[in-house]
């Protein structure tokens, strides 16, 4: 796996997840700045093809902010298939050809049901167009080691799932489920599977890295509480999950701040949510939305739930430095980890302090992408680690824990 | 030929007082609301800061030196129930000038036509959701100049939101009725509800997006009526 080969398919798999986080970052200004529906139309933007966008229209207000993310969106799809293809060897190449015919194919039977479907069936045509271009793509590479295949074509699914969902978020953003419209619920998706797809593009980068390989386990020594290190880092991690759930599920309300000051909550440590207190809280509200209790506690559960994972996350590296030592690599993750998750907890109070500065709140979902993949690959470097102790502890590869994917 | 005379002024005097009846009063707001901000990116976008219009602030709380406020939808709530009346075929027009949207606030009456313009030399988009069952959406772009496009929502709804996403600080409010009798407050808090509102007792609610809702029974006598509204932000 430390061939000239292998080494420039990790490169690519890491510019694959870094066009990915960058891509997380986009999205998130979108909703940070609340112009996800500039753009009415999708796949067209405007009647125009995607692609063919006029540039005065896309250089304009929110319309600026949308395009870039759907154009960026549509560069990391073409990476995911290159990357689909490179790791599934020419073996892939069977299935590509089938995917892409069949996404042609469907996309020619959009064509012919008439001008609505135009740009739907011709942006359909491109996406099979390029999956086919990537099965005929002629040159012979054996697949990478297993599970990477399957991994690069469970990317290659979710990215045109996310595609998808993107889309429908724009397009069925007038259709209601109940009380919910269908725009806030496939944004908030779209905004969580965003992140679960960037962890996924940081594993297989990190599972192809040459470092993973060559760490020794050197740095650790034996200790007690391994099993806590485990524990600390799957609460941490679980924890982070909640977070992104609960920001996205704020986020996507587009309710502006259910909160405006901190570490207070409307100048007490837990605000007052019955009917008069939230009449005067929307009266001295200067945004257009109007708050509701529901709105309020998700952002008290937000706050309990930082400090929750603070606290996990700090456990995890005070107990990952008791049992393998201040130098070892997973002491070394867990450490950074801590660091990104305070960080993390700052900027989600800057937001507070800013009125929600759409610059602050989009670093804050970059942020909380990059903190959920590094205890995911915690999670996968004591898992293993567990798996061989204690007999070949001193043998046991310690994986490059300084956020693979940054390198 | 004096009966006749008698008779004409009789049937003007009839008609006067069935075609003009005003309900007039003042809405007023106590209590110190949150100072307007300044919309700073009006005058930043590299479009919208070529036809600003002065200083674009929120207009929330509009107050005037009396403490009249302004922006106020005034309507008939109660009294009407049963009753049906045309749809005037004047057209009410939302307008999208210096990137904001003109007025803040309008009302119209249900099915009523909805001119939305676009005054500005480039696009806006035109995002509208309503809540209410019945009224339907939409997300429109208006590109260029002069573009109008006609709409209308067909059941009554207090503060259907239009937004435009390409400039996000663009918001404003139309309320929709089942009867031609409602006003919008004015800058001095003033309103006027004409029309041939029937003497009778009614309930007259004034709705404001932020300061909330008061309502006040009514008797139109003789065509006429006075109404004054107090709406309150209680202190934080």
């Amino acid at each position: 796996m430390d061939s000239p080969s292998s080494r420039s398919l990790y490169r690519f798999a890491v510019l694959t997840a870094l066009a990915t986080l960058g891509l997380i970052g986009m999205g998130g200004l979108v909703t940070s700045k609340g112009v996800g529906m500039a753009v009415p139309d999708w796949p067209t933007s405007f009647g125009y093809n995607m692609f063919a966008l006029p540039v005065d229209q896309w250089f304009h207000g929110g319309v600026f902010d949308e395009h870039t993310h759907r154009l960026w969106a549509s560069t990391v799809g073409l990476l995911v298939v290159v990357l689909t293809r490179w790791l599934g060897g020419s073996p892939s190449r069977r299935w590509l050809l089938l995917t892409g015919g069949m996404e042609l194919a469907a996309g020619w039977g959009l064509l012919s049901l008439g001008p609505a479907w135009r740009g739907a069936g011709y942006f359909l045509c491109g996406i099979g167009g390029v999956v086919l271009l990537a099965g005929l793509a002629w040159f012979r590479s054996a697949p990478a080691s297993a599970p990477l295949p399957a991994l690069g074509w469970t990317a290659f699914g979710l990215v045109q799932l996310q595609g998808l969902l993107g889309g429908l978020r724009v397009v069925l953003d007038q259709w209601t489920l109940g009380n919910v419209t269908l725009g806030l619920l496939l944004g908030l998706i779209h905004g969580c599977l965003g992140q679960g797809f960037f962890v996924l593009l940081g594993v297989i980068a990190w599972r192809l890295s040459p470092a993973r390989g060559r760490q020794s386990g050197a740095a650790m020594r034996s200790g007690t509480g391994g099993g806590c290190v485990s524990f600390w880092i799957g609460a941490g991690a679980a924890l982070v999950v909640f977070q992104l759930v609960l920001g996205a599920a704020m986020r996507h309300q587009h309710a502006g701040l259910a909160i405006p000051d901190f570490p207070m909550a409307y100048g007490r440590w837990w605000p007052a949510l019955d009917a008069e207190a939230l009449v005067r809280y929307n009266q001295h509200r200067t945004d257009e939305s109007t708050v509701t209790a529901f709105q309020i506690l998700l952002q008290m559960a937000h706050r309990a739930g930082a400090m929750a994972a603070l606290a996990a996350i700090a456990l995890a590296w005070r107990t990952s430095v008791r049992r393998y030592g201040r130098g070892s690599g997973i002491a070394r993750g867990t450490a950074l980890w801590l660091a990104l998750a305070v960080v993390q907890a700052l900027l989600g109070a800057t937001i507070l302090w800013t009125n929600k500065a759409a610059d602050v709140a989009t670093a804050h979902v970059v942020l909380g992408a990059m903190t959920l993949l590094t205890g995911t690959l915690l999670i996968l470097v004591v898992r293993k680690l567990r798996v061989s102790e204690p007999t070949e502890a001193s043998r046991i590869p310690v994986p490059a824990l300084a956020h693979p994917v940054a390198r | 030929m004096n009966t006749m005379k008698s008779l004409a002024v009789a049937v003007s005097a009839t008609a006067l007082s069935l075609h003009a009846a005003d309900v007039t009063g003042k809405v007023s707001l106590k209590g110190t609301p949150p100072p307007e901000k300044v919309i700073a990116a009006v005058k930043t976008d590299s479009n919208c800061g070529k036809v600003a219009q002065g200083e674009a602030k929120t207009r929330v709380y509009v107050v005037g030196p009396d403490g009249g406020l302004a922006n106020t939808v005034v309507y008939v709530k109660k009294g009407l129930e049963g009753k049906t009346f045309p749809v005037p075929s004047n057209k009410v027009e939302i307008d999208q000038v210096g990137c904001m949207y003109m007025p803040y606030i309008s009302a119209a009456m249900a099915g009523q036509t909805i001119a939305i313009k676009n005054s500005d030399p480039f696009m806006h988009n035109v995002n509208v959701q309503p809540k209410g069952a019945g009224n339907k959406g939409f997300n429109i772009a208006q590109a260029t100049k002069g573009k109008v496009d006609e709409k209308t929502f067909d059941k009554p709804e207090l503060g259907i939101r239009f937004a435009c996403n390409v400039h996000p600080w663009m918001i404003a409010y139309l309320s929709t009725f089942d009867s031609p009798f409602f006003a919008v407050s004015d800058d001095q808090g003033d309103f006027a509800i004409k029309g041939d509102l029937p003497d009778g007792k009614y309930t007259l609610e004034a709705y404001h997006q932020k300061a909330g809702a008061v309502t006040q029974d009514i008797e139109v006598k003789n065509g006429k009526a006075t109404a004054n509204f107090t709406l309150e932000v209680k202190a934080q």
